[in-house]
């Protein structure tokens, strides 16, 4: 009987919530290294704020947007702050699930956000997001190697220089290629580079009516200069690389050029996790000549789902995790190289990150190249500028993801993927009737 | 000249199964020495098999960022309390499907099986709901509910396989000596289904341990097991195989040394039947 009591006892203790502060904050996020310090510095905040205790749930990127999504929708109220990307910022903010931020404080510095990244997460002239860390593409690039073959980069390349580098710079015997890109399929994979990419061709996902655009001259361009050139000068396998697998490639040495997210620069130029860190070169995203450079845009903010009860705690912590104070406080504990970057003009300005950050300017000037409003030579209706606000991208970027990825494995030719693509996306868009 | 045979024959097949086995351990194998490797060194390719810098750094820092005993211990409450609620309903359950079959048995097993023939995704919505207002998200309560109903069909169709196998003499027998449907069950059914049990426990706990879709979209940190132990340390943007080996082997580890010391058990109750 005793033992009986002592399980019952010892079972209700596991099952009891300890008791905590006041307010507890629960905080869902994605395990990225700016992430993962925001989390270590926690104690900071709550020791400002004694009566708001905060939990962390972290989680696999994709399974964070279905969980966070499920619960949003049910009004489920598991969670009082959120990490998103901007491209739901302004699809949940037209549904009316995120809190607009109107009470940030007054020394929260709005005015200090970088415009573009601020436009991205506003809907109708209202901030929904606080942004936590913001970063768009550039080319990453291996200076020895460019100063070995007498070649020299220009700081708004142009695809034919590019593409003749990457040739030139090809040494399959060595192990080394000339260019390595995305090539996993999925919206945010290698969907995210070619959207970018075919912006820069003169290419568009839809027209001004929502008619997809897959079967125009633009996007066959596009398509067929990333694959021949990926056959050329990539890496072998490189239709299951996706951002780490080139990360990984790059800093072995085995890439000449890398094109994507700013937010690499970082970790390439760091001597612990790569070998050719005090040899890396950045210019911006290649160009044809007609306006746009083939860079994205993509933040990770904090927002505040509409079930939360605790607004008020959720909006201290959010402007204190995104404020000018929180830049100072990681680069006062880590060093200003691992300040979160992207998001504060500020930023851009301070000698002491420009010091210690090479990829600071080209940064800042990919971030400025890139305009979700009007992200493409041609007119469209949509926002975003490697994807189109709208809530059937996802499934639609995806599908065709798919399709370009078996184009680039070669299992398919690339007019068949752009024929699979054009119908795929056409039946989405009439199904979710965008068009008739 | 039949032994010489004999004796090879039985030197390939040793041989064989080993390779088959080596086979099938081999991604454990690789997850644990990812592990103790350095990120750059698990993306390294060709990846290195044996000669790398070995380090406990990714231990050391899964350790210090999460909290893996609170995940454990909520691991062992959904798995343990789940497997045992469902055996509890299924071993009535299988017995009377089993010695007092009726026309509709076979109809009414196919059914509860057919739930498993469902994606749970497309439940997801409902059953966020109803657990949103019975106040059942992110509880220990709530996890050992659904994946204890999860698993119930595959409990009592095991169950059912073993009791089978049992004479129904022996029962009647017991009965001729006047016990009641409880002694019965309890005394003269239950010890002789004991492989049968173990193993169906086994699986069970198994089951229950690495369910992934239900822990994951139904808790958040309190009732957090290790299934969100691992998806914690997977990155979309950063290396991160060494330390998601890392969570990996520990999360998988308590789950293993059973399995491994209970294998004669399962091994025993998997095949009991097969052969008549």
């Amino acid at each position: 009987m005793k033992h009986v009591l002592g399980a019952v006892c010892g079972a209700s203790v596991l099952l009891v919530v300890p008791a905590m502060a006041e307010t507890t904050l629960t905080i869902a996020t994605v395990n990225n290294g700016d992430m993962i310090r925001m989390q270590g510095l926690t104690g900071e905040f709550t020791k400002k704020n004694p009566d708001i205790a905060v939990k962390w749930v972290t989680l696999e990127e994709n399974v964070l947007r279905q969980r966070v999504t499920t619960d949003i929708a049910t009004k489920g109220g598991q969670f009082d702050v959120l990490t998103i990307g901007t491209y739901e910022v302004p699809i949940w903010a037209k549904k009316g699930w995120l809190v607009p931020l109107a009470n940030l404080g007054a020394d929260y510095d709005v005015a200090d956000l970088l415009p573009k990244i601020k436009d991205a997460v506003s809907a109708d002239g209202k901030l929904y997001a606080a942004p936590f860390y913001g970063e768009s593409s550039m080319v990453m690039y291996r200076t020895d190697l460019f100063e070995k073959a007498g070649l020299k980069m220009p700081e708004k390349p142009t695809w034919d220089f590019v593409i003749d580098a990457a040739k030139k710079l090809t040494d399959k015997n060595a192990g080394t290629y000339g260019i390595c890109l995305r090539g996993k399929a999925g919206w945010g994979e290698n969907m995210a580079f070619l959207s970018a990419m075919a912006n820069s061709y003169g290419a568009r996902w839809f027209d001004e009516k929502w008619e997809p655009q897959f079967n125009t001259p633009e996007w066959k361009t596009t398509l067929t200069t990333y694959v021949n050139l990926m056959k050329e000068a990539g890496p072998p396998g490189a239709s299951s690389n996706g951002f780490n697998e080139n990360l990984a490639l790059f800093n072995a040495g085995k890439c000449a050029m890398w094109i994507d997210a700013t937010v690499a620069a970082s970790f390439v130029t760091n001597p612990k996790d790569s070998k050719v860190a005090d040899k890396v070169g950045f210019a911006l995203a290649p160009n044809t000549g007609l306006g746009k450079n083939a860079n994205w845009l993509w933040a990770w903010n904090l927002a505040i789902p509409a079930g939360s009860k605790k607004t008020e705690a959720a909006e201290k912590f959010i402007a204190w995790a995104t404020s000018k104070d929180y830049t100072k406080l990681v680069a006062s504990k880590e060093g200003w190289a691992n300040v979160p970057p992207g998001t504060r003009t500020s930023l851009y300005q301070n000698d002491e990150y420009l010091k210690v950050a090479p990829f600071a300017k080209l940064t800042l000037a990919s971030i400025d190249a890139a305009d979700p409003n009007k992200p493409t030579v041609k007119p469209v209706p949509y926002v975003g500028v490697q994807y189109a606000a709208i809530p059937e991208f996802q499934g639609i970027g995806t599908q065709v993801g798919q399709q370009f990825s078996a184009a680039l494995a070669g299992s398919m030719t690339v007019d068949a993927a752009l024929t699979a693509a054009q119908s795929a996306t056409e039946r989405e868009m009439k199904r979710a009737g965008y068009i008739k | 000249m039949a032994r010489m045979a004999t004796r090879q024959r039985v030197v390939i097949s040793t041989i064989g199964a080993w390779l088959f086995g080596f086979l099938i351990f081999f991604p454990i194998l690789w997850m644990v020495l990812a592990s103790f490797k350095t990120e750059l060194e698990a993306f390294a390719i060709p990846p290195s098999f044996l000669f790398f810098h070995w380090t406990l750094e990714n231990y050391a820092t899964v350790q210090e960022r999460s909290d893996y005993f609170h995940h454990a211990m909520n691991s062992i409450i959904i798995a343990g309390g789940s497997t045992l609620i469902a055996l509890l309903i299924a071993i009535p359950a299988a017995w009377s499907m089993a010695f007092s079959p009726t026309k509709r048995t076979k109809d009414i097993l196919l059914w509860m099986l057919s739930t498993k023939m469902m994606p749970p995704v497309g439940v997801l919505v409902p059953i966020y709901l109803i657990f949103k207002t019975f106040g059942l998200l992110d509880s220990r309560i709530g996890l050992v509910f659904i994946l204890c109903l999860g698993n119930l069909p595959i409990v009592i169709w095991m169950l059912f396989t073993y009791f089978k196998e049992i004479p129904r003499d022996i029962l009647e027998a017991a009965r001729m000596d006047g016990a009641t449907i409880g002694r019965e069950l309890v005394y003269v059914l239950t010890p002789m289904a004991i492989p049968g049990l173990a193993s169906t426990l086994l699986l069970n706990l198994i089951l229950a341990w690495n369910e992934a879709f239900w822990t994951l979209n139904l808790s958040t940190s309190n009732a957090a097991p290790l299934t969100t132990f691992i998806a914690s340390y997977s990155s979309p943007e950063g290396l991160f195989w060494a330390k998601l080996s890392a969570a990996s082997t520990l999360a998988i580890a308590p789950i293993l040394v059973l399995g491994w010391f209970s294998q004669k058990q399962l091994v025993r109750g998997l095949t009991f039947g097969a052969v008549k």
